[in-house]
């Protein structure tokens, strides 16, 4: 089934390293439309230096390998010229940015993806709906953008923006952490809600429990800058019953002890 | 990422006031320079009562005998080659004064249509008074507020119509001698507002002056005084701007307010010189008991801007507010500020300061709090943050505190940030464009002045600022 899907997005030998210091080392991932895939890996693995150089962070330096996404190499595309042909990442910690009104933000966003002028009218309803979804208070777009945010608000603000960009291509950076269950569900809902088939999406998560609500079709095992082990959903519980140990000794069997995941 | 903001800003190349008229002809001009019988010579042409007359040569002789400000005060004006007598002091631009814009020159009113004043005075104003070089060529208050007792004109007009609240009150705020420009200010003013708000009267929408230059090499010194008494409320808008020309202009006004017991006073400017323009204006109020002063400080262009508007807080339960904004651009010293004089007990304060600075440009914030003793259940907050778009540019932070008197609650916050490259990056994630991101986050960090504005001015000012921000991008 999987097979006869189209890609995506596709990685190709990927490695970046920050201040110059390797963190990714041959990363290979093809994602196909309508799949969803978990990354998951221990601590210190590379998780999010490969969300940030994906989205094209200034301080991650892809130093080989390609990304590609929709059949062009996104690697040396400017950070907005990749959100607006539809690459979407959900930060694990969103900045705040006083002053700036999260709904003029979100206006802001959505004309530079659509890179035309949105009616406002259209754009309060497809608010409205949006923020319903989420069962956000339609308050929330008076404020600044993640200022005084909770943990839980800024996440599902996150989803938000996902939902309004409509993006082809989602990476998402830990957007479980810091929810607690009920917040978590309702993040996930949103989350389900805006599966399809022509979006492709890559959960990034330390913990199992995401993939309660969201079932991905491939899990990924990211440890020390490389993908070491790929399977369906079933490799995520069996992540949750052993622990990280079992595939890193798999993978690497005499550093095993001192790396060890937690 | 010091190099690609680099990218995203300018010169004032969006400086948009820079047109002058050329085919405007003064009235009358004194010559160049600065003298006693300059200063008498203006006196004369303005047919002023004898007391004025000596205030004025007075003045002078302290103009004369001071110093150059230097040390803790002022942005070290002794370092630019600015010539004093290469200034125009008065230029006359009309024989008389309109009452109608019909009634004001055709090349004049021009210059104010393209500035939108009449538009504005239509709009939401409750009175407005347009000044060209050195004399109020147009002025008018809404006719119910006239019916109450208020007073709006210009000061010329106000020290032969009100003669004895004009000398009541005329440099008791700000004296001839207070410091090296009030004292050239006291030589040779003209121009400027004279308000008059009696007790109990609310003005509902604010009145406005309009500063303009239009003549190259000219000083303008304008006076401006605003009288409100017990329990009256009046905002007070002023703005102003130039042609740009590559010889120096100089505006240097004088700047007093009373705010009587229970009133409220709000100043707001919003300075947009061009960058030949020297702007050395002093500022203050005497605030008396549970009154309420304001000023709302928005400074942009000019070469060297000095002015820190300031409160004196004379009697319990006064209350002063100064919200400043500065930036600077290429080739641009902003030093502003402010000064709060906390003189009698509970009395409260806010200085709340932002500057920003791209392309070169300085910004410095300059402020002095003073507690005096026994001036007990004094609470004051300071803050000031500034924020640097680039390697080339620079702020400074010069807080002077004297606080006498134990029983007090200060707070100083300080902040100096470079433009967040996570917010650029954040911003930029969602498909916004560096140039666009940077302004969004410059606009944000202004809102918190920016939202005490009426929403006319909060738009021109966010306008302004991104078309100096306005560069090589695209």
């Amino acid at each position: 089934m999987v097979d006869r899907r189209e890609p995506i997005f596709i990685i190709e030998g990927l490695h970046a390293s920050i201040e110059g210091k390797e963190i990714l080392r041959g990363v290979d991932l093809t994602i196909n439309r309508g799949e969803v895939h978990a990354l998951m890996g221990p601590n210190g693995s590379g998780k999010s230096t490969l969300a940030n150089t994906i989205m094209g962070h200034p301080n991650y330096k892809v130093t080989k390998g390609r990304i590609r996404f929709n059949g062009e190499d996104i690697a040396s595309m400017s950070v907005d010229e990749r959100a607006r042909r539809g690459l979407f990442l959900a930060f694990q910690y969103p900045i705040a940015i006083p002053g700036v009104v999260y709904g003029n933000f979100l206006r802001n966003s959505l004309k530079a993806r659509r890179q035309e002028d949105v009616p406002v009218r259209e754009f309060r309803k497809l608010l409205d709906e949006t923020l319903d979804l989420l069962k956000m208070d339609h308050e929330f777009v008076r404020r600044y953008v993640n200022d005084g945010f909770s943990g839980g608000e800024k996440k599902r603000a996150e989803v938000l923006q996902m939902a309004l960009l409509r993006p082809e291509m989602a990476v998402l950076d830990e957007t479980d952490s810091g929810l607690d269950i009920d917040a978590l569900r309702t993040v996930a809902e949103g989350i389900n809600a805006l599966r399809g088939p022509e979006l492709g999406m890559l959960l990034i998560t330390h913990y199992q429990r995401l993939l309660n609500y969201i079932k991905p079709e491939i899990v990924h095992v990211l440890y020390q800058g490389r993908i070491i082990k790929t399977g369906g959903a079933e490799l995520a519980l069996e992540l949750e019953r052993d622990g990280y140990d079992k595939i890193i000794a798999e993978f690497a069997p005499v550093p095993a002890g001192a790396a060890g995941g937690k | 990422m010091a190099t690609k903001v680099q990218d995203i800003v300018d010169e004032r190349g969006g400086y948009k006031y820079g047109w002058s008229d050329p085919e405007f002809k003064p009235i009358n001009v004194t010559k160049k320079g600065l003298s006693a019988d300059v200063v008498a010579e203006i006196s004369a042409m303005k047919g002023e009562p004898q007391w004025m007359r000596n205030f004025r040569l007075k003045a002078y002789k302290h103009w004369e005998e001071r110093p150059m400000p230097t040390g803790f005060w002022g942005g070290n004006i002794q370092n630019y080659e600015l010539d004093f007598n290469d200034i125009f002091y008065y230029v006359k631009p009309v024989a008389e004064q309109g009452r109608t814009w019909d009634e004001v020159p055709a090349e004049i009113k021009r210059t104010f249509d393209k500035l939108g004043i009449p538009e504005a005075e239509r709009k939401f104003l409750s009175g407005v008074e347009a000044q060209y070089d050195s004399e109020v060529v147009y002025h008018k208050v809404r006719e119910d507020l006239s019916a109450l007792g208020v007073i709006f004109t210009d000061t010329d007009s106000a020290l032969r119509d009100h003669p004895d609240l004009f000398r009541e009150y005329f440099g008791t705020i700000i004296p001839p001698n207070d410091n090296k420009f009030a004292s050239l200010n006291s030589a040779v003013w003209s121009g400027g507002s004279f308000i008059y708000v009696p007790k109990g009267v609310k003005v509902p929408m604010p009145l406005q002056a309009y500063f303009r230059i239009n003549t190259e090499s000219m000083g303008q010194f304008e006076r401006t005084l605003i009288i409100a008494d017990e329990g009256s409320d009046v905002h007070y808008v002023e703005g102003c701007t130039a042609p740009t020309y590559s010889s120096d202009s100089l505006h240097s006004a004088v700047v007093e307010i009373v705010v009587k017991k229970g009133a409220h006073v709000r100043y707001t400017t919003i300075q947009n010189w061009s960058d030949n323009v020297f702007n050395l204006v002093t500022k203050r109020m005497a605030v008396y008991g549970e009154g309420v002063g304001e000023w709302i400080d928005g400074n942009l262009g000019s070469k060297l801007t000095m002015k820190y508007p300031s409160c004196y807080l004379m009697e319990p339960g006064a209350h002063g507010e100064i919200l400043s904004l500065a930036m600077a651009g290429a080739g641009q010293h902003q030093d502003a500020g402010g000064k709060v004089i906390h003189a009698a007990p509970n009395t409260t304060s806010v200085i709340n300061s932002k500057s920003i600075s791209l392309a070169g440009g300085r910004t410095s914030y300059r402020g002095h709090l003073k507690v005096y003793p026994g001036a007990k259940g004094v609470k004051s907050t300071v803050r000031c943050d500034a924020l640097i778009l680039d390697e080339d540019s620079r702020s400074d932070t010069y807080p002077l505190m004297e606080i006498d008197e134990q029983q007090v609650t200060i707070g100083h916050e300080a902040s100096v940030s470079k433009l967040g490259e996570e917010q650029l990056f954040y911003l930029q994630s969602r498909g916004i464009d560096e140039a666009e991101a940077a302004k969004m986050i410059v606009n944000g960090f202004v809102e918190p002045i920016v939202k005490e504005l009426p929403m006319e001015y909060a738009v021109e000012l966010n306008r302004l600022i991104e078309l100096q921000m306005e560069g090589s991008v695209g």
